[in-house]
């Protein structure tokens, strides 16, 4: 099985790694065109996502990975990660001037709940998932579908925080600071990567 | 949908340390500093009045900072903002909780106003980072509700050699605990004065339970590059960047290489022509009570 990529270049990667680890998948941090090479999806992990922009622009990630997110690739990027993925993003609080990947049909609106006191947990219902999802959110973006083509699966009472378009997935939380595997599941078995256990 | 909406909750708090690592922390004293740390790609500000070096050099009592200098940096950046508290002065930390500050670093740079006590961090809805020096100091931090810990160094001084020390008293500690009988583990924590619990967390997972930055002299792409060999999460970085010639060029230069720590070709195309880097303080020639390290109980 190809292995998993997850970008390296800053923020939450161990806790993506262990994750994907845990589901059986071989993980490859990535932090170099060359490493995008032989990989099956890959994860934007959250961090600040000013910074993961520039280390991806310095370090010429930008061009390769847009056109593989153009050609189809499984990308699933949580909070700063769906940030990168997002066409359109602003701030309530500030201007934002900030370059993206450019993907997915989606307005982030970064820093939607207020600063770091007003992260929060929450329990989510989620489209494919039988039982509530613990959602951590913090300093979190709201997802805003700009076309008909993004299909949201999960939202909170401000909106939407978990989107899919075909093989972009974006999440609003942090699935990865839970020890709960099952929205990196959705995300692998959707495309295949993973088949189901039952 | 049921409404179970919780703030402040430790997983929120943790998590959003876990979110800065392999990043780079800057000092910033104006606004305009902050924007440029945060174009250089810092992962967050920290917002005080005078970097270490200054408070060195000017001596007197450090304080919090003024809340209208540190609201200014708030409206400049939409990075997390920190801002330091003295050693167990609560109200300070209460101040800075009121105005919204991502996380309170309760710090041995200012003038502890409790010589016995830390604050109480269970208390607050944001996140503290505290100083350690080694990882009886850390886990009691740990208890009293810090999401996050770095090691002191020796802030304001350029000079890494305290943060190395720090480091590796706490990574070691941590390796040889993984490897301690489990009936050694509570005179350990007699020993460290150390809570029991965070003993034996430390023992069974083999690593803190909250992220562990570098601080405290760092100066130099290699300097980051080298904590972060050493196995610390990311770093801050105080007077080094903005007391060096080119401070635009050096706070980039250092997120960079904490990107690419691992790669000495990229650490050496990052690390040319910088300028000049601050000027440094033998560690030897201070005096017992200007060692900022020793603050903190």
């Amino acid at each position: 099985m190809p292995a998993v990529g997850v970008l390296a270049l800053q923020g939450g990667v161990a806790e993506h790694i262990s994750i994907l680890t845990k589901l059986g998948c071989v993980v490859k941090e990535i932090r170099t065109p060359a490493g995008l090479k032989h990989i099956s999806a890959l994860i934007l992990p959250g961090g600040e996502s000013t910074t993961l922009i520039s280390l991806m622009n310095r370090w010429e990630l930008i061009r390769p990975l847009r056109a593989m997110g153009e050609e189809g690739f499984p990308i699933f990027g949580t909070c700063a990660g769906a940030v990168l993925l997002s066409k359109e993003i602003n701030e309530k609080e500030h201007e934002v001037n900030q370059d993206s990947l450019q993907l997915a049909d989606v307005r982030a609106v970064r820093n939607f709940f207020g600063r770091q006191t007003s992260s929060f947990v929450e329990e989510l219902t989620v489209a494919g998932l039988a039982e509530p999802f613990t959602g951590v959110f913090i300093r979190a973006p709201l997802l805003l579908p700009l076309s008909d083509e993004v299909e949201v699966l999960s939202r909170v009472k401000d909106g939407p925080v978990l989107v899919r378009q075909g093989n972009l997935w974006l999440s609003s939380f942090h699935p990865e600071l839970t020890s709960d595997s099952r929205i990196h599941m959705l995300f692998l078995e959707s495309h295949g990567i993973l088949k189901g256990s039952g | 949908m049921k409404n179970s909406r919780e703030i402040g909750t430790w997983e929120a708090k943790k998590g959003l340390a876990q979110m800065l690592k392999g990043g780079v922390i800057m000092d910033v004293v104006t606004p305009e500093h902050a924007l440029i740390a945060q174009e250089a790609g810092a992962v967050a500000v920290m917002a005080l009045e005078r970097v270490p070096a200054d408070i060195r050099l000017q001596g007197g009592v450090a304080r919090m900072s003024d809340p209208d200098m540190i609201r200014s940096i708030q409206e400049q950046v939409n990075i997390p903002v920190m801002a330091k508290c003295r050693i167990g002065h609560f109200v300070e930390a209460q101040i800075l909780e009121a105005m919204k500050i991502d996380f309170i670093d309760e710090s041995e740079v200012l003038t502890p106003a409790d010589e016995k006590n830390h604050v109480n961090k269970h208390d607050f809805s944001i996140p503290f980072v505290c100083g350690a020096t080694n990882l009886g100091e850390a886990l009691r931090r740990i208890g009293e509700g810090a999401a996050m810990i770095r090691t002191k160094g020796e802030a304001g001084t350029g000079n890494v050699v305290e943060a190395v020390t720090h480091a590796r008293a706490v990574l070691g500690a941590i390796r040889i605990l993984k490897v301690t009988p489990p009936e050694e583990l509570m005179t350990i924590a007699k020993e460290m004065g150390a809570p029991y619990d965070l003993v034996r967390y430390v023992h069974e997972n083999g690593c803190l339970p909250v992220v562990n930055f570098a601080a405290g002299g760092l100066a130099t792409p290699a300097d980051a590059a080298l904590m972060m060999q050493l196995g610390m999460d990311g770093v801050f970085v105080g007077s080094g960047i903005f007391k060096s010639g080119n401070p635009e060029k050096r706070a980039r230069a250092i997120v960079e290489a904490v990107s690419r720590f691992d790669s000495p070709e990229v650490l050496a195309e990052v690390s040319s022509n910088l300028g000049e880097a601050m000027v440094g303080i033998n560690i030897s020639t201070l005096a017992d009570e200007e060692r900022m390290a020793r603050r903190g109980w």
